[in-house]
Parts: structure tokens; sequence; C-alpha cells
């Protein structure tokens, strides 16, 4: 069974003017809409074929990898916007943040260290390890924390095409906006 | 001494419609200037600072990553704008040519096997058309690394350089890297790629 480009949960305008309808457009109907017909693509006729997208990401490389983890990326960022929710965790995801980073702002000041300088194309994440404590990493091109044991939480897509439109090489100011649209609600209901 | 940002033989017009003015400006200035003064801080008061960029990179997995990064960087933008002009097109002659016949089988295939390298680049990279010593081949490397450094797969002397990060090609381009691939055999100043061909 193919895999489907899931809707955006927002109108293409709804982030602005953090990210602008323009980028979302390219984001979401090329970017995101090319992987999943990559990835459908190249799984025909092979073991991946009916795998759900976690196990390919998992057991798969090369260009499977590639596409597949690149699907899940993106619908998981998509996800965890909307400019109107509140702008904190709550609950045990607040807890657990503080408990491993000290207060919010001090991991808010780490992950955009992380999300600042991973060189090149990639993603920084809030993850969750198998203990319940909370890292930041960063991850090149396709990768995902997955594959390490870790579980995403929250991300940040550092590839170029996710801010270029809207502020082209200053990948910092994107980073210090990217903290107004989060939906925190969804966020704290992935830990 | 400090790594100077190399001028830019041309106006920042110069490439359009193939190369937008808006991308050149960004590009040379924030883009190529960003890896010149970053380059400068890593290698601020060691021995570096006498080295040829050259040096640096044959030797680069002795060095901190911001030597790699920003060393290349400074490298690989100062080729790109040498090998492009406004005037450029067209095929190359002479040694050059026959060599790429001789490697490729024409210069059509050359063309179809640089532009397929520099399609499949995953993520950000570059496309190179490198020599080893008399023998043409085409290959990719990661992020801002290059065919000089000890740490690439395919070594040599790169003689034609297309960067593929999104940065080079999307304010005109946005998702269409292919139409970015094909608009760049257009710029393309073979007189400069024949001049580094020795």
């Amino acid at each position: 069974m193919a895999f489907e480009l899931p809707e955006l949960p927002y109108a293409y305008n709804a982030l602005e003017p953090i990210i602008s309808k323009k980028t979302l457009e390219f984001h979401h109907d090329k970017h995101h809409a090319a992987y999943v017909n990559n990835l459908n693509n190249l799984i025909k006729g092979t073991e991946f074929e009916n795998a759900d997208i976690i196990d390919i990401i998992m057991k798969s490389d090369g260009g499977i990898f590639n596409n597949a983890a690149q699907v899940w990326n993106h619908t998981f960022y998509f996800d965890q916007f909307d400019k109107d929710s509140s702008k904190e965790p709550n609950g045990q995801l607040a807890e657990a943040i503080d408990a491993s980073f000290g207060s919010f702002d001090e991991f808010k000041e780490k992950f955009t260290t992380a999300a600042k300088t991973l060189f090149g194309s990639g993603w920084a994440w809030l993850v969750k390890k198998t203990n319940g404590s909370l890292d930041i990493v960063q991850t090149s091109n396709a990768a995902n924390p997955l594959t390490e044991g870790l579980i995403p939480i929250l991300t940040c897509d550092v590839w170029e095409h996710a801010y270029y439109l809207d502020y082209q090489n200053k990948r910092p100011d994107y980073i210090a906006s990217f903290w107004d649209i989060i939906n925190w609600d969804i966020v704290s209901g992935r830990y | 001494m400090a790594f100077q940002l190399p001028d830019l033989n041309y106006d920042y017009n110069a490439l359009e419609p193939y190369i937008d003015a808006q991308t050149m400006e960004i590009h040379y200035t924030k883009h190529h200037g960003g890896y010149t003064s970053k380059l400068n801080d890593a290698i601020k008061d060691s021995e570096l600072e006498n080295k040829t960029i050259e040096d640096i990179l044959k030797d680069v997995s002795k060095y901190s990553a911001g030597v790699r990064n920003n060393g290349g960087g400074f490298y690989n933008h100062k080729l790109f704008w040498d090998i492009m002009s406004g005037s450029g097109g067209g095929q190359p002659s002479g040694d050059l040519l026959e060599t790429i016949n001789k490697d490729f089988g024409s210069f059509d295939k050359l063309k179809e096997k640089f532009n397929t390298t520099a399609a499949t680049r995953f993520g950000s990279g570059w496309a190179w058309l490198i020599n080893q010593n008399g023998k043409l081949v085409v290959a990719s490397t990661p992020n801002q690394d290059n065919p000089l450094m000890d740490v690439a797969e395919v070594k040599g002397t790169p003689i034609l350089g297309l960067d593929v990060w999104e940065h080079a090609y999307y304010l005109k381009y946005q998702n269409r890297r292919p139409e970015y691939i094909d608009a760049f055999w257009n710029v393309i100043d073979w007189d400069q790629v024949a001049k580094r061909f020795v």
C-alpha cells in the first residue's frame, strides 16, 4: 500500500509572518510530496513494500532510508506548529525540561545552539531517552534519532529550503522565530 | 596572514537569467564572506595562518571541523565564481575536449554524468570535474568538502565545480535543482576551466 502525503493541519498562511505561505507551499507540496513519491517508487517490489514507516526507517539504508526518514521528519515537523497555542510546555514535559536542562530558557538556548551549528542540511531534535530524561541532538540530512533508540519530541528543520525564501542566510533569525509557532500542547503530548 | 574574500570578477547581475543578481549578492557577500571570516577565526594564532589554502586542505583531517568546513567553503566558492562568466557557455576545446572525449566518450556524455551526479547528491554539497594526473573523473562531495581534501572519497584537482547547496539556487529555482543544473552550462567559462587543466 502506497504512502500518502498528509495534509497540513492548518492553512498555508497560518504561520505567517514567521513561516510564509510561499515557503509552506514549496516545503509541503513539493519537498514533502517528493519524498513520499520517491519512497513509494523505491519500495515497489522490495521487502519494504508493505512495511510501516518506522519499520522502514529502522531497517533500510541509502535512498529508501533517506526518503522514508524525510517523509516521517516532515510530518513530525509540520504537526507541531500552531501560532495561537500556549508559548511554553506543560505537564510532565515541562517538569522533564527543568530536570534535564535547569529551566525552559536554558533548554531553548541549548536547542538554538544545536540548530544554528548543524553544518549543511539536517535537523535539531529534542529527544527522550529510555530513562525518561531529555537530550538535544543534531542529525545530518535525513537522519532520525529513532535509529539511536531516542524518541523525538520536537524538531527544527535546518535544511535551507525550510527558511531560505523568508530568511536567506540568516538561519539564526529563523530559529529565534521558530519558538513563537510551536504548539506546546501537541509537543507536550509526545513526551 | 588572514585570508581575504577574493574579488568577484563580474557584476552580481552578470549571470542573469541563469543565476539571478540577488542570489549572487547574498551568496558572495554573506555565504562566501561568512566562510572567509570563520576560516580566519578557526586558524587564528595557529601554524595554519602561514599556510596556503591548498596546503591546509590536503591535510584537513588533522584539523578542526571549523577548518574543514570553512576552509572548504572559502576555496570552493572562489573556484565556482572563477569558472563562470556572463559570456560563458558553449563547449571546451583543445586538450581539455580531447581528454573529455577520451574519458567520457563525448562532451554530451560528460554533461549527462555531471548532471546526474549533481542532481543526486543528497543534502548539501558540490559536484566536480576532477583532474587525476591527466585523467578526468566526475564525483560529488558532501557539505563543503572537496577533492583536494585527504578526507575525500575521490581525490584530485577540481577544475570545474557546481554548488548544489540549496542557498545556491533556492531563491530562483526553489525545489527544482535539475533546472538550475541545466542552466549552469550556459555560464561556464571554458577558458578558465582549461587553465586549471594542466
